[in-house]
């Protein structure tokens, strides 16, 4: 089966620091893919540059047999591609509700309608909610995003990300900051979005990861350093190196 | 359930009845307060500028000192238009909406790249090149002294027409702007793309990685609001049936964010409205009692910015969250002082 999102060669310098090189990945639908590797690995820069935040210097990237190499993010994201942020990026002064709304497909496409009032169509609504309903904020549409606790937002930062109904769905380390239960909770997330949608995911922790991932990427020193389904991974002497500071 | 909620922003509210009750009877108390009917004029033009500044300052986060360029603009387009082609109310608003219009986008298309302090300094830069050149090209605008004698044409309406000589009948004009503008504006910062203008200022990253092209939405509200700062423009060179370049200067252009940030224009529609007014009522009723009352109200403007950043608007917000219980005679008053955003 030929991969939905292919990035071949993919190269990104800042000044004299290379932060990717040669960068190989393929992700395959309806798989969650893993890319994990240690602080500093150049894991989230790999992720701006797949999704369109940094231009590659080199490389192409294929995403459903097209070329979207160097498209801004907005485009990409059009394309089907969404993505969530390590950081949390969403916005603060709208409702949970709102937060969903926005970034709908149906309202982005219509982003120019200058006299109709954001969701008055029922439809649009009832979308919104169901979203809300699956990341597990049903009862929540009217909290003040900023008022939400952290892993409340951490669920409407994917559910941000769900409301474009992706076909790719990226997400950067979605653990990160996350007390144990708020993580078990969003391990039930994840799976459960599983069986809907292609996932990628960066992922610092290595057991998060390897009980959700089909395959994992094992990014370090700017590079691809190891491949393969999380059992095989586990042995590897370079991840071991990489992830636990294990001698190889 | 949700969409009951959500759907409760309608065409006119209680708090624009109000405002505009307080505004079409202004000619028949104004002066029994001892102020003067052209101060109404003055006001209802620079709240129909204010709010216009709104859309880009409040709404999209967009911090322009350099808007002064487009009331001018505005104002000089309508004259030239009058003086030289010929005298026609119509064509010449039309015309001189469409030069800040031109004016605005050609200015957008730079500056909708950046935001915040480059932002801001991008604007004050293409404002103080259309200042300079409203100083300069003698010719066209007659350098300092400005457009003389433009002439305050009848509005004709083909089958009634109605002279606008008088400040009254020229109030009265204005209003009908006024309210157009206020309807107009309402209904596009609470529709989608409003939301959407809100939703860049909050966090112009996420907006484009959900798919919006920022820049374009960056683009339609400088270009907009520069359309009715020129309408506000036109407004104003009838009013002194002339145009100067003094408008278009940067402290012009920092007086309408000053007015924008006292009022609450981050956290209320009507923040602008508010701070037109406190800014007139403190030029003519302070200015009685000092000559320094620039001064005195650059120090309120001090104030607000470190104490109350929100502004009057945001004021009267936390002390209504304040109170326990409202009392209903006040309720209307309250509500329209304490309108949020949504």
């Amino acid at each position: 089966m030929a991969p939905i999102f292919k990035a071949s060669e993919v190269h990104k310098r800042f000044g004299d620091h290379v932060v990717l090189e040669n960068i190989n990945l393929q992700f395959k639908s309806d798989c969650l893919s893993g890319i994990m590797g240690p602080n500093g690995a150049g894991k989230t820069t790999c992720f701006n540059v797949l999704t369109g935040k940094y231009k590659p210097d080199r490389g192409r990237i294929e995403f459903q047999g097209e070329d979207i190499t160097g498209l801004a993010p907005h485009e990409i994201a059009r394309k089907g591609i969404s993505r969530s942020f390590q950081t949390m990026n969403l916005f603060n002064e709208f409702t949970v509700l709102e937060n969903i709304l926005i970034a709908l497909k149906e309202v982005r496409e219509h982003g120019f309608d200058f006299m109709h009032l954001l969701a008055r169509e029922s439809e649009v609504a009832a979308k919104a909610e169901k979203i809300l309903s699956l990341v597990g904020l049903s009862g929540k549409e009217y909290h003040r995003t900023s008022d939400l606790a952290y892993g409340d937002r951490r669920s409407l930062e994917i559910g941000v990300a769900l409301a474009a109904e992706p076909s790719l769905l990226f997400l950067d380390e979605p653990t990160s900051g996350l007390g144990a239960k708020a993580t078990t909770q969003l391990l039930d997330l994840i799976h459960r979005l599983k069986q809907k949608y292609t996932i990628v995911m960066i992922e610092h922790d290595m057991n998060f990861l390897f009980e959700l991932a089909d395959s994992i990427s094992v990014i370090h020193w700017g590079q691809v350093i190891a491949y393969g389904t999380p059992d095989t991974l586990r042995d590897n002497k370079w991840v071991k190196q990489s992830m636990l500071g294990e001698g190889a | 359930m949700i969409v009951r909620k959500i759907a409760a922003q309608d065409w006119i509210t209680k708090e624009m009845l109000l405002i505009f009750v307080i505004l079409v009877t202004l000619p028949l108390w104004i002066e029994q307060i001892g102020l003067y009917r052209y101060l109404g004029v003055e006001i209802v033009i620079w709240m129909i500028y204010g709010l216009g500044f709104n859309l880009l300052l409040g709404y999209s986060g967009l911090p322009s000192f350099g808007h002064g360029a487009f009331f001018g603009i505005g104002a000089y387009a309508f004259g030239l238009f009058q003086l030289w082609f010929f005298e026609n109310l119509w064509l010449a608003i039309v015309f001189a909406i469409f030069a800040s219009f031109i004016a605005g986008a050609a200015v957008a298309c730079f500056v909708s790249h950046r935001r915040g302090i480059y932002f801001a300094l991008m604007t004050i830069a293409f404002g103080q090149i259309f200042w300079f050149i409203a100083i300069k090209w003698h010719s066209v605008t007659g350098g300092e002294d400005g457009l003389l004698n433009i002439p305050r044409a009848a509005a004709d309406f083909g089958i009634f027409a109605f002279d606008l000589d008088s400040n009254t009948e020229l109030f009265y004009f204005v209003f009908i702007v006024f309210v157009c503008i206020v309807l107009l504006l309402w209904r596009l910062v609470h529709s989608k793309f409003g939301k959407v203008l809100q939703a860049i200022r909050q966090n112009e990253e996420r907006a484009r990685f959900i798919g919006y092209n920022v820049w374009l939405f960056k683009w339609v509200a400088f270009t907009l609001s520069a359309a009715i700062a020129g309408l506000a423009g036109v407004l104003f060179s009838m009013a002194q049936q002339g145009a100067y370049p003094d408008v278009m200067a940067l402290h012009a252009s920092g007086i309408i964010v000053m007015m924008t940030l006292i009022g609450g224009g981050f956290v209320s529609f009507w923040g602008p409205v508010i701070g037109v007014t406190i800014y007139f009522l403190a030029r003519d009723v302070l200015g009685i009692i000092t000559e320094a009352w620039l001064l005195w109200f650059g120090l309120v403007f001090v104030l607000t910015v470190l104490f109350k950043p929100e502004g009057v608007a945001g004021a009267w917000q936390e002390w209504r969250k304040s109170r326990t219980s409202t009392v209903s005679g006040y309720q209307t008053l309250l509500q329209f002082l304490s309108t949020k955003k949504r």
